[in-house]
């Protein structure tokens, strides 16, 4: 943990090197997001309520996943860039080392200028708090608190896969987007929206459901039954074979060039 | 096998890293080093004894504390790439989508040697060797097949024991940095302390030194994207030194470096070697590192090693050929001479005014070829040198065709 602060610092003290490219990042994606965020606005302004969820409900929604993703991307950012870290020939500099691998591979890379999406989740947040409607006795708290974190964790083992998958073609595959962007994108409504197909795919392929839809039916009320606050679990569960792919991956490990 | 068992005369102490004695034994040629180290933080090099067993299918395995026998052990190593491969084209690119083909390239070919504590070897060979691939499954990157060969380096298996094996090891990429391009140099130096978890006391010892061998107090606290190539590459050598490792992996570290750097890195690496014990592998095309540097020299060619001995040795083999250069007035006289020389004597280069010959002195004395060349040129100027490793080198890769 100590090691990955020092890193953390490194990298800040690095960004800082580019101010102005830094903060016109950080702006960049908080209007980059902001996008998203009108497209529901407008959609939400016509027709009020989509399948019964106020507009304050879609954005809790909207601000959970945003939230997750922003800070999944922020320190996970090693995973996502891993075919660079590969094909350059750096991860043979990370073997060198004696510390394990998933730890340098996070520590390589961390991309504060997310903070400008972190920054529209968290106003997001401010808005649909009070007024989605939801009565915020504690486990409902705790619960968001989960959704979010559980969010991350599924996020980053994302990531994981994305990069496990390139010990073995070197590049990256884009079809992975599907699932992280597009997970994030999917991620701005309640899931079943998209119909019963689409919910079904990200309840037993990739649990963003698990971690998104549920639990909020949970909190707005609609589902009673405790457990369902309890599904994103299935996230760090998720991760299990996240790790055991890219144990194969490392094992498969080829380097590059000279 | 066991270093007391081999029937040899006791060793007697001889400057450091002299050979004490070569012998012939059983088809083998065994040659005893006598090391000694100066530094007492190694007190481990002090009584090493080395037996060397160039060539040998001999697993010396069984080390003592003090009698580190080898360092390195690498026996019967292969590595094999699946590679695809398919014709240029968009075509063929859309066929390679898919179905295959996949060619096997044996990047390693049964390799072994061995490299005892406190030697320094260069590691040569033309690109696409397989330098870089045995420098890789020695600090433990890549697995080798996994059929018979075995890797021992100082107890530990590289790939298996990664960790514990990378603590014990420097390697330094001359085409790959392995510092932070935006911050001071300090700044990696502290990350690499907490990544090797170096004690405080330990890392400010060793970065004094460092600094002070390698001449970095002016440089510490600039960006590493300002430094010239020069002063990077010194600090490289010092972020792969600051954990105190007993072998030190250097890959092309003189590339593209001026002279003055050269030697200076050079020299750097010889006092290390020679105050601390290290054990240095150099792989490098300039062939006045390896003159410099080492005395032992391995030549790998197609994964395959094809020569395992002394510099020395070699130049021996050659000693017989002198260059000659002349300078000389009357440009074309040169031309009709190249084809009246005698036996012995050949024209290797021949440009206007100036002209090269090499003579084989077994055949042909010295005083006698130029005796012969002023004869029959107005010489107005005349140098003679013996081969040249960069000669050594090209005439080694033509003998073995590589």
């Amino acid at each position: 943990m100590k090691l990955y602060l020092h890193y953390l610092s490194i990298h800040l003290r690095s960004q800082m090197q580019y101010k102005t490219s830094f903060f016109l990042t950080v702006l960049g994606q908080f209007v980059g997001s902001f996008t998203f965020l009108l497209s529901i606005l407008f959609l939400m302004d016509r027709f009020h309520t989509i399948k019964g969820f106020t507009t304050a409900q879609v954005l809790l929604c909207f601000g959970t996943v945003l939230m997750a993703f922003s800070i999944a991307e922020c320190f996970f950012r090693g995973f996502d860039s891993f075919a660079g870290t590969i094909s350059q020939g750096q991860f043979d500099r990370i073997l060198l080392r004696p510390r394990s691998e998933v730890l340098l591979t996070l520590c390589s890379k961390a991309e504060l200028s997310r903070i400008g999406r972190f920054a529209q989740a968290a106003l997001v947040f401010a808005y649909a708090i009070p007024n989605s409607g939801v009565d915020w006795t504690w486990d409902k708290i705790l619960t968001l608190a989960f959704m979010v974190l559980s969010g991350v964790a599924l996020f980053s083992g994302l990531f994981v896969i994305y990069a496990a998958i390139c010990f073995f073609t070197t590049e990256g595959l884009e079809f992975m987007n599907i699932f992280t962007d597009g997970g994030r994108e999917f991620g701005s409504y309640p899931i079943a929206v998209y119909g019963e197909r689409v919910l079904k795919i990200f309840t037993y392929v990739v649990p963003l459901a698990l971690v998104q839809y549920y639990p909020f039916l949970y909190l707005v009320g609609q589902a009673e039954a405790w457990w369902y606050a309890l599904t994103p679990l299935a996230a760090w569960i998720f991760l299990l074979p996240c790790a055991l792919l890219w144990k194969v991956g490392l094992r498969h490990y080829k380097s590059t060039g000279s | 096998m066991c270093y007391n068992k081999i029937p040899f005369a006791p060793l007697t102490g001889e400057r450091p890293g002299a050979k004490s004695s070569d012998q012939t034994a059983g088809g083998y040629r065994l040659c005893f080093r006598f090391q000694s180290c100066r530094n007492p933080k190694h007190v481990r090099c002090f009584r090493a004894v080395y037996v060397y067993l160039y060539g040998t299918d001999f697993v010396l395995s069984e080390t003592k504390r003090g009698y580190f026998l080898f360092m390195i052990e690498m026996h019967h190593i292969s590595k094999t790439f699946r590679v695809a491969r398919r014709n240029a084209g968009m075509r063929e690119a859309v066929k390679a989508l898919f179905r295959r083909e996949y060619t096997e390239i044996r990047a390693l070919n049964d390799v072994s040697f061995t490299i005892g504590d406190g030697e320094m070897v260069g590691y040569i060979g033309p690109n696409g060797a397989g330098k870089s691939s045995t420098i890789k499954v020695m600090s433990g990157i890549l697995h080798p097949d996994m059929d018979e060969g075995t890797c021992v380096i100082d107890d530990r298996i590289p790939w298996k024991q990664r960790k514990e094996h990378v603590r014990n090891i420097g390697v330094v990429f001359g085409q790959r940095s392995q510092l932070w391009w935006d911050v001071p140099v300090l700044d990696s130096y502290e990350l690499i302390r907490d990544i090797y978890q170096i004690d405080t006391t330990v890392y400010k010892r060793n970065l004094d030194e460092l600094t002070e061998c390698l001449h970095l107090s002016e440089i510490l606290r600039t960006p590493v994207r300002q430094l010239s190539l020069g002063q990077r590459m010194r600090c490289e050598i010092g972020a792969s030194l600051l954990h105190d490792p007993r072998i030190l992996f250097l890959d092309e570290p003189t590339i593209g470096l001026d002279a003055v750097s050269k030697i200076a890195v050079r020299d750097f690496i010889r006092r290390r070697n020679r105050e601390h014990g290290t054990t240095v592998i150099l792989t490098t095309h300039d062939m006045q590192d390896i003159e410099a540097l080492t005395e032992r020299i391995l030549l790998i060619g197609k994964g395959r090693i094809l020569l395992d001995g002394s510099l020395q040795e070699l130049k021996s083999r050659h000693s017989g050929v002198r260059k000659i250069t002349v300078s000389h007035s009357g440009g074309e006289t040169a031309a009709e001479l190249a084809e009246q020389l005698p036996e012995g004597i050949v024209c290797t280069e021949n440009q206007p005014g100036q002209s090269s010959f090499a003579v084989d002195t077994t055949r042909l004395g010295v005083s006698e070829a130029i005796g012969i060349l002023s004869g029959k040129l107005e010489i107005t100027d005349l140098s003679v040198a013996g081969a040249t490793a960069e000669e050594l080198v090209v005439s080694l890769y033509e003998e073995f065709a590589i």
